[in-house]
């Protein structure tokens, strides 16, 4: 039974105000070292017994059609066989 | 005239559009349940806000495969008028009927506020009659409604004169300080290439009369019934 994992983010160019107040939570907090934080988003599809290929091009039309908005974020797809 | 207002499961505007559109406007208007497909006897269609399926995902992701919005994207793509009010407004970006995206509001809360927004175009269903640079003051109530797409898409949309409302002084001025969620160049409605399908953030339904603090977004749904009225078709 495949796994897939999809990763979710804003694109580069996108300003993120979460990850900021995040970032700045954790510049109050003590941590100088923190450069940046961007928050993004997490998906664990488990699929029905299928080749890898055919994960593959599901997850990610599943990915490109529905998890994520092209206009905003982009998205990154792993699948374990 | 005919006006359907379309109840998604998390709608919370949708009697408030009915309430204007009916009692206040004198408009025939009906409901239209979001697994309904059937638009054929009406004249234009809004989509109320609220918070449909709860947000999850992103706003407006789940609802724009409901069933009925496929019939909304035939209806657009036919001409038919379409107005989409904050939730209605991400669901219809969603669904790739109107331009851009949105982001969280630029100071990350929620705001639950009156506004004031100028009409930059009078060539749309929602805006034909009011004089253009009108301010309208009405109310926000949103977390994602930092309006963004990239740069070379805003410059297109700038061209094209999509720009249906901006977010302003009282006065009419662009102001960082009254452009509340930080929307790129202060948009806060836009239109799509045929300029039938509007999308506004702000909550027109929620000041439509004196008893409510400010009856300017009566205006909207005033320009919509007098562009479907038998003398202006």
């Amino acid at each position: 039974m495949p796994k897939a994992r999809v990763y979710v983010t804003l694109k580069k160019s996108v300003f993120d105000p979460q990850g900021r107040t995040i970032h700045e939570a954790l510049r109050s907090m003590g941590y100088e070292g923190v450069a940046d934080v961007r928050q993004g988003k997490f998906f664990e599809v488990d699929l029905e017994s299928m080749p890898a290929e055919r994960a593959r091009e599901t997850v990610d039309e599943i990915a490109r059609r529905v998890l994520a908005n092209p206009v905003i974020e982009s998205y990154r797809v792993e699948v374990e066989p | 005239m005919k006006v359907g207002v379309v109840v998604f499961p998390g709608s919370n505007c949708d009697h408030d559009t009915v309430h204007v559109l009916g009692e206040v406007c004198g408009q025939d208007v009906r409901l239209v349940w979001h697994k309904d497909s059937d638009l054929r006897d009406l004249d234009a269609v809004v989509l109320p806000g609220g918070f449909s399926y709860g947000d999850y995902l992103r706003t407006g992701a789940i609802a724009r495969f409901s069933p009925v919005m496929k019939a909304v994207g035939e209806f657009a793509r036919a001409g038919g008028p379409v107005l989409g009010i904050c939730n209605g407004f991400q669901i219809l970006q969603e669904a790739g009927l109107l331009p851009g995206a949105m982001l969280r509001n630029g100071g990350v809360k929620f705001l639950s506020q009156p506004v004031h927004v100028r009409v930059e175009r009078t060539d749309t269903p929602v805006t034909a009659g009011i004089p253009a640079g009108r301010v309208l003051t009405m109310p926000i109530a949103h977390g994602e409604g930092n309006f963004y797409a990239e740069p070379e898409e805003i410059a297109r949309l700038e061209g094209e004169g999509q720009v249906v409302f901006r977010y302003t002084t009282k006065d009419g001025r662009l102001d960082p300080a009254a452009n509340v969620n930080g929307s790129t160049a202060a948009i806060a409605g836009v239109c799509n290439a045929a300029r039938n399908v509007v999308g506004l953030m702000p909550h027109p339904e929620r000041a439509s009369e004196p008893e409510l603090g400010s009856a300017d977004g009566r205006q909207v749904f005033e320009a919509l019934a007098r562009v479907l009225s038998p003398a202006a078709r």
